[in-house]
């Protein structure tokens, strides 16, 4: 197991290393993933990600905000059950208030500039998840947690 | 591209696919030495078979299971059996199996051979360690061959070439391993020759044994000695060998026997066969340009060269390296047998009655000069006792493995501790002592005492104190050795309390195949090797008890010296502490018994804003079954008495102080890591799963914690 420093960087790796993550939210009967660009904040406690609002993601988070974000460092190759670290971020999403937007805009769009234009349509919507558990597995079988704002 | 080279195909752009001990007999056969006729498997096939089968992925994630540098040796052995048996009961794909079989009947036929490893860079001066890959002798028949590449292949990953694995640069997806098949020379005579004496750059050495090479590689037989001027080649000294055995190829492969008394005076060479021993070495050594390590064996007196390559010093091994320990620990079955001889006839009786004696001496007489000499020889006397236990009752647990060995390979069951069904429930000392509390816990429940005043109610039955003084004379003390021996019986009364508020827990009984897992074993010999089979397993019970039972009987050495020790603090103390220096060194230099991986500083797992907390930990699968309820955390002696039933035992180790409270727990949880260590036997032996090598699980795990235990795949999980 690594002490909170180390395992605060090993996530912080992660998050550099990943431009996608896997989306969970809850449908009406069953739960729905999707593949979504994220960026994380420098402090570890949101993790941020845009959707059109048509989608069906984003009708499943007006009606439930609770999320799971799954980022990995998986390259498909078998040896990927050994050496590869996931990452499941549990929390809840909110949209980005106006003042904050630009200063959130930014951070996304430093990591993903070709989102640009996307980001920018008045259909868009970017999206902050709170973060309340970083769940961590490595080595196949170990998992250790991370608690936000404890 | 044919998988298969013979010696005389083999040219130098080869190298990296036949490996260096193929390449360099194919050359010395080139320059004119003699060497058994034979073929190189390369390492293609290796690579083939790993990959077809998804074994190299199996190894990758056998070896990520955690961290190496936190295993133990014994963790390494259990990681290196699960691989073994992997090759063990994955069979070649049919494909692969045709590219070999062909030739090999082809070149072979019937012909008895030995198949041996021929790592790519195992010979190289950076990586030449002898006996870290398996060689197989008097092997017969295209799919014995096949069999005895498999485990060939297999010790690529021996626990021996796991140790050395950053010497050799073991890695999953880049090591291969090739193999030499050659006919086997059934010879009179064989050694080992160096040309260059380790210890004395001037001199070369010969060694010389009757028979074949294994029994002086294994150290089962002792070898004649020359000692040679480098130079001339004249010989500075011979050292004779005790000459009692030799090793021949029989039945089933090769067997020690007791040499015929004609040979028993007779040194296996004379004056003229060491010069040509000494001019083949030379020529070895010329040819590659370095000193040589080389292997021979004479037949009829024809000189065949095994092996040759460069010698390693230990000059570079490091001073505190504890590998070539772990190594001298693989014991041969002749050694072993030696070592049981001596550790039932005098080693255990020894340290029961120097316990005895110890017990029978009247302490509360004694002055407090008296009382402190009494103390000093008693700390020397457990501390002389943990010195034996490293150096005989150690090396002896050697026999459970090398039975799981003999049984995995005459039976490739699905589960390489399957044959830990054979030794279990041999009566271990560790079981009698829970089955005696066991009694008097049935009497307490039968006896219907309420709870209110039970240790006084207790105290004025007859029967059972009567089954408390048997046990107290049988096991002394229960909580001696765990500094609490003050306290006296009523600490076993009321273990024996919480035992009696909770069902029984029995033993495990032997699982009823256990007659039909013997006989199908035993099955698989005839003749002489069905005796040695059937000796053998009785060799591996003895082994197993002795496990656990010398671990008691040090335990009640450890017992009379900490009792000694109480009695002083008793009368001689004021303030709880001793400051009498002699005094304090005998106590602070008591050994202990067996190690448990050092504590590392505490992790730091909260800083502002943000808690760490471990959900799921591996370690090692030691004992099959799943348990699940709040942790106890036992950090020291003085958290026993607060263990209840039903609660997972979370420990550094279980040795023979805490052994008792195991019937009472629904799963174990141990730091120190490997199959056959005390607490695992103990936890088998009752069923109980139990996950051992975990080295911060007495940090990370919490007492009141909710965990699950998963002893099928060694996995913990919290909450």
């Amino acid at each position: 197991m690594q002490d909170i420093q180390q395992l605060k960087e090993t996530i912080k790796a992660l998050f550099d290393s990943q431009r996608l993550a896997v989306l969970a939210t809850q449908g009406d009967v069953r739960p729905y993933g999707s593949l979504v660009a994220f960026a994380a904040t420098e402090d570890m406690k949101n993790l941020l990600f845009a959707t059109t609002r048509a989608t069906r993601k984003y009708a499943n988070l007006l009606k439930n905000r609770g999320v799971a974000l799954v980022m990995d460092t998986r390259t498909n190759q078998t040896a990927d059950f050994a050496d590869a670290a996931a990452v499941t971020a549990l929390g809840d999403v909110e949209e980005i208030a106006d003042h904050e937007e630009q200063e959130l805009a930014n951070i996304y769009l430093d990591k993903h500039p070709y989102l640009r234009e996307f980001i920018a349509s008045p259909t868009t919507a970017l999206l902050r998840v709170n973060v309340k558990t970083y769940i961590m597995v490595s080595r196949f079988q170990n998992v250790q947690e991370l608690h936000v704002g404890e | 591209m044919s998988l298969i080279l013979p010696f005389e195909q083999i040219i130098e752009k080869d190298r990296p696919r036949v490996g260096g001990k193929a390449y360099a007999l194919s050359v010395m056969a080139k320059t004119g030495a003699k060497v058994p006729s034979g073929v190189c498997i390369i390492a293609d096939a290796y690579r083939r078979y790993v990959r077809s089968t998804g074994i190299a992925e199996q190894i990758r994630l056998e070896l990520s299971r955690k961290r190496f540098v936190d295993m133990r040796w014994e963790e390494v052995w259990d990681a290196a059996l699960r691989i073994r048996n992997k090759f063990l009961t994955t069979p070649l794909p049919r494909r692969l199996y045709g590219d070999l079989s062909r030739p090999l009947l082809q070149r072979f036929g019937d012909v008895a051979v030995v198949v041996r490893s021929s790592a790519p860079d195992e010979d190289s001066a950076r990586a030449s360690f002898a006996g870290l890959h398996e060689s197989y002798v008097n092997i017969r028949g295209t799919e014995a061959m096949i069999d005895h590449v498999r485990l060939v292949w297999a010790s690529l990953w021996s626990d021996a070439a796991l140790l050395y694995r950053r010497e050799l640069g073991l890695d999953v997806s880049r090591s291969s391993m090739a193999v030499v098949v050659q006919e086997l020379v059934r010879s009179e005579r064989s050694g080992v020759a160096f040309s260059r004496d380790p210890n004395d750059d001037t001199r070369a050495v010969i060694e010389a044994v009757h028979g074949l090479n294994q029994g002086l590689v294994d150290g089962t037989v002792e070898p004649d000695r020359w000692l040679l001027e480098r130079r001339s080649g004249r010989i500075i000294s011979h050292i004779p060998a005790v000459r009692e055995n030799r090793v021949v190829a029989d039945e089933g492969g090769v067997g020690a026997g007791p040499l015929p008394d004609e040979l028993r005076n007779r040194p296996p060479l004379d004056e003229t066969e060491i010069l040509r021993v000494y001019s083949l070495l030379l020529n070895a050594e010329e040819f590659f340009g370095s000193s040589q390590d080389m292997e021979w064996t004479m037949k009829c007196s024809e000189l065949f060269l095994l092996q040759s390559r460069p010698l390693t010093t230990a000059a570079n091994e490091e001073k505190d390296d504890k590998r070539p320990w772990y190594l001298s620990l693989k014991r041969s079955f002749d050694n072993l047998r030696i070592l049981r001889r001596k550790i039932e006839e005098d080693i255990l009786p020894s340290m029961i009655a120097a316990a005895d004696e110890m017990a029978a001496r009247d302490l509360t007489g004694l002055t407090e000069q008296e009382l402190r000499s009494e103390i000093i020889g008693r700390v020397d006397v457990y501390n002389s006792w943990v010195a034996v236990y490293w150096k005989d009752l150690i090396p002896f647990a050697h026999g459970i493995r090398l039975f799981g060995i003999a049984y995995n390979d005459a039976i490739r069951p699905k589960d390489p501790y399957e044959f830990m069904n054979l030794l279990a429930g041999t009566g271990m000392e560790g079981v009698q002592r829970n089955r005696m509390l066991n009694e008097m816990a049935a009497l307490v429940r039968s006896a219907l005492y309420t709870s209110d005043k039970l240790r006084e109610r207790l105290a004025d039955d007859r029967r059972f104190q009567d089954l408390l003084l048997g046990f107290m004379a049988r096991f002394g003390d229960l909580s001696c050795g765990t500094k609490q021996c003050s306290q006296g019986p009523d600490v076993i009364t009321d273990l024996v309390i919480e035992l009696a508020s909770a069902p029984e827990v029995e033993e495990r009984s032997a699982p009823k195949d256990v007659t039909a897992l013997e006989k199908s074993f035993l099955a698989r010999f005839e003749g002489h090797e069905r005796s040695h089979a059937e000796e053998l397993l009785d060799l591996a019970r003895t082994s197993y008890k002795t496990r656990d039972d010398d671990n008691i009987y040090l335990g009640r050495v450890k017992g009379q010296a900490i009792m000694a020790i109480d009695e002083y603090m008793r009368r001689f103390s004021k303030d709880g502490s001793i400051s009498e220096p002699e005094l304090k060194k005998a106590i602070e230099g008591i050994s202990a018994p067996d190690t448990v991986p050092p504590k590392g500083p505490g992790k730091n797992m909260q800083e502002e804003g943000f808690r760490s907390k471990a959900r799921q930990i591996t370690g090692q699968p030691a004992g099959p079954g799943i348990a699940r309820g709040k942790a106890r955390v036992i950090a020291d002696a003085s958290d026993l008495h607060r263990f209840r039933a039903g609660e997972v035992l979370v420990c550094d180790a279980v040795d023979p102080s805490i052994t008792f409270i195991v019937p009472l727990a629904a799963g174990i949880v141990e730091r120190r890591g490997g199959m056959l260590i005390h607490g695992a036997i103990i936890a088998r032996e009752y069923g109980i799963a139990c996950v051992t090598g975990i080295p911060d699980a007495t940090s990370l795990i919490h007492t009141g914690d909710t965990v699950t235990v998963d002893g099928y795949l060694g996995i913990v999980t919290i909450g």
